[in-house]
């Protein structure tokens, strides 16, 4: 690389960092909501991807509305799509909750397949409701184009306001499961369900709430995707390897180890992407995550939960 | 079509001629004079065809990732086929329309060609958009002696008897359009990117020998990303740090959108970046914005915006049938030109027979077309021109260059 100045290699190694932090946020807010419900509740969720979709396709519906009925309030529906994304993720959660999953409890397998199925019947609903084709949101202007600390350098402005969100929905889900009442109950019910019972706690509920949670989040997780990609029905198929990934990675059960894994998948990832290019890094991603998860199949870290 | 009148008064002229002897010539042939030819002359091989009806199967992924892609194809084959029987049919015969879902997967894609063929026994499919679908489909339909007309542009390397490519291939679409950015735009390094699957491969190999062996260029940097990614930073900072003079892409479906909005976010934008994408349509823009594509490029054979009579008829036609929203990609168009194509084909042979009807496609031009003016080459592809389109803000584009008739060349020496 010698034709390229000290300035060009630091502005290119700025902008790659970002990339990286950029991808991490990403990775981890589609997470979040895993960790909780296949963490926590062990519930293997195929349809997570499709709850991200349902977040989506309400901050479409969302902006249509805005744009018709109150143009003046583009600039600032976004802060509008954001907790409905999540309410009505967490109200389909909910529901399904009731009708389905509170069934599978005890077969955990068998939840791989259910939520599948319902995979699929929401991809068809999508289809049905909103056509095949993908759609996007018109964003607001100052969430477009870029930030230049200097002439050489360009920080997408889209992706800093998706690592603030991120940051956001990880206080929010840490400050929820270890420090607010409801995050006592569920680690309680986790850890034992008999005890738990004994003491009071309505672990059906616990159980309920935890799931549509996870669901509100991924709806989040949708909200912010629609905005640097489109949205399609059958958008959540593209989400749901690498979020299994992030949180098998990271060690199921531990929201921590869900934030170190996304850092770790998304700073390799692009950094591999920038040298060798996307196809042959994703190869080198996923081959290295196998071999390590041979090594130490609890993932990065292991909770300690008695069994 | 614009010529719907036209084509009335015609066929009315020519059953008032009935009586007259026949002065039979090549273009006037039997099948058109005799208004109904009795099923039995016309139909050898036991097709779906009766006195008055013939059936013909529609095969496109209605569910699935790909239905994003081929609804539009659905929509204009549709269309074409019921403006076909409101002038009166195929030889007399209505088209009977029996639609099948590919559902985006490939062994499907097969299983219901067999079906159309052997139970429903179409004359013709309408069908296939990736080319993994129509490999699928391919020994099924050269087995099954079936008849597809196939809109995509695509990768080339391909000649079917039982096929018409109604897309162009690869070189009509690349070949041009690097010329004109060499000229026009002085481009001198190249920087190709794009989705990880045999069309863009293919599709870049040609473009590098291109460039390398008759532009006198070079290509700084070549990088495939898998399909349905969506995290093009990394791509886009190796793009800087190369400075081409020209990006030349081939990006597709959901990827497309995140690339262009993650470039116009990176800052890269058409007024300080010449980008030229050969998958990009008016359909992938309605979804990408009209700001992230913004004074790029993309290479086709159609526009919605191209200006003639035809076309004018056609996006009018179009949008009355499917919704004044809908928007018309190149690969919708090229559908179009099916069920035309397979009635001048039909009417040439006087025939529905499969053996006869792809005999008689060669040398078929279609004036009415809305891209203007196609023919079909010996090779089974069609002569077509390629045109490059300024995208503008409103996700409609400019053609600012059109080029003279390209001779299809599937397989073109030098370039594998």
């Amino acid at each position: 690389m010698g034709d390229f100045s000290a300035q060009d290699l630091m502005a290119i190694g700025a902008m790659q960092g970002f990339a990286g932090l950029s991808f991490f946020s990403v990775l981890l807010l589609m997470a979040l909501g895993l960790a909780i419900i296949y963490g926590q509740m062990r519930v293997i969720n195929m349809a997570h991807g499709e709850f991200m979709v349902i977040g989506a396709y309400t901050t479409y519906m969302l902006s249509g509305l805005v744009s018709s009925h109150a143009p003046w309030a583009m600039e600032f529906y976004i802060f509008l799509a954001i907790p409905a994304s999540f309410l009505t993720a967490f109200l389909f959660g909910l529901f399904i909750e009731m009708v389905m999953i509170r069934h599978l409890y005890h077969r955990p397998l068998d939840t791989l397949l259910a939520t599948w199925g319902l995979a699929l019947i929401m991809q068809q609903i999508f289809r049905s409701t909103f056509g095949a084709r993908e759609v996007s949101v018109s964003l607001p202007d100052w969430l477009q184009g870029s930030w230049r600390p200097t002439p050489m350098i360009d920080i997408p402005i889209s992706g800093l306001s998706i690592m603030v969100l991120t940051l956001f929905v990880t206080v929010g889900v840490l400050w929820f499961m270890y420090r607010s009442r409801w995050g006592l109950r569920v680690r309680c019910t986790m850890a034992s369900r008999e005890m738990s019972g004994a003491v009071g706690i309505n672990t059906k509920w616990v159980d309920r709430i935890t799931f549509a949670v996870g669901c509100g989040i991924a709806g989040i997780a949708g909200a912010a995707f629609t905005t640097i990609s489109s949205t399609g029905p059958t958008s959540g198929t593209l989400y749901i390897v690498d979020t299994f990934l992030v949180v098998v990675f990271g060690g199921a059960g531990s929201i921590m180890g869900t934030v170190a894994s996304s850092f770790v998948i998304a700073q390799g990832q692009s950094l591999l992407e920038f040298f060798i290019g996307s196809s042959m890094a994703k190869v080198a991603t996923l081959l290295t995550i196998i071999v390590i998860l041979m090594i130490r199949p609890q993932g990065l870290f292991a909770s300690k939960v008695r069994r | 079509m614009a010529d719907i009148k036209n084509t009335f008064t015609r066929r009315k002229m020519l059953k008032t001629m009935m009586g007259l002897p026949l002065a039979a010539s090549g273009v006037l042939g039997s099948g058109k004079l005799l208004a109904n030819p009795a099923t039995a002359a016309i139909n050898t091989t036991g097709l779906a065809v009766t006195d008055d009806t013939v059936q013909v199967g529609i095969l496109h992924s209605l569910t699935g990732t790909m239905a994003i892609s081929e609804t539009g194809s659905v929509e204009a084959e549709t269309l074409a086929i019921e403006q076909i029987n409101a002038m009166g049919g195929i030889l007399g015969r209505k088209i009977e329309i029996i639609t099948e879902d590919g559902a985006s997967d490939w062994p499907t894609f097969a299983q219901r060609a067999r079906k159309l063929l052997r139970q429903d026994k179409v004359a013709a499919i309408m069908g296939c958009w990736t080319s993994a679908s129509r490999k699928a489909v391919l020994p099924v339909l050269e087995r099954e002696n079936g008849l597809l007309y196939y809109p995509t542009f695509y990768e080339g390397l391909e000649q079917s008897p039982n096929v018409i490519y109604t897309g162009q291939e690869a070189t009509q679409q690349i070949l041009a359009s690097l010329d004109w950015l060499a000229k026009e735009k002085g481009a001198k390094t190249f920087y190709l990117v794009g989705s990880d699957y045999i069309w863009p491969r293919t599709s870049m190999k040609i473009a590098r020998i291109h460039i390398e062996q008759k532009l006198g260029g070079t290509v700084v940097g070549e990088d495939y990303a898998p399909l349905g990614h969506t995290s093009f930073g990394s791509n886009i900072n190796r793009i800087r740090l190369r400075r081409p003079d020209a990006i030349f892409g081939a990006v597709v479906g959901g990827s497309n959108v995140a690339f262009f909005r993650q470039l116009n976010s990176a800052g890269l934008n058409g007024s300080n970046t010449t980008l030229l994408t050969l998958a990009t349509t008016e359909d992938e823009v309605l979804g990408i914005g009209g700001e992230n594509v913004e004074g790029f490029y993309s290479s086709m054979k159609y526009f919605q915006s191209v200006e003639n009579d035809n076309n004018a008829a056609f996006v009018k036609a179009f949008k009355e049938r499917w919704g004044a929203d809908s928007v018309i990609g190149d690969v919708t168009q090229a559908a179009y030109l099916g069920p035309w194509l397979w009635k001048e084909a039909v009417e040439r042979a006087g025939s529905f027979d499969v053996a006869k009807v792809t005999a008689a496609s060669p040398g078929i031009e279609l004036t009415t077309a809305p891209e203007g003016y196609v023919k079909v080459h010996e090779n089974h592809h069609l002569w077509s021109k390629t045109r490059i389109g300024k995208w503008r803000r409103d996700g409609q584009a400019d053609v600012v260059f059109e080029s003279d008739l390209i001779e299809p060349n599937p397989f073109p020496e030098g370039y594998q």
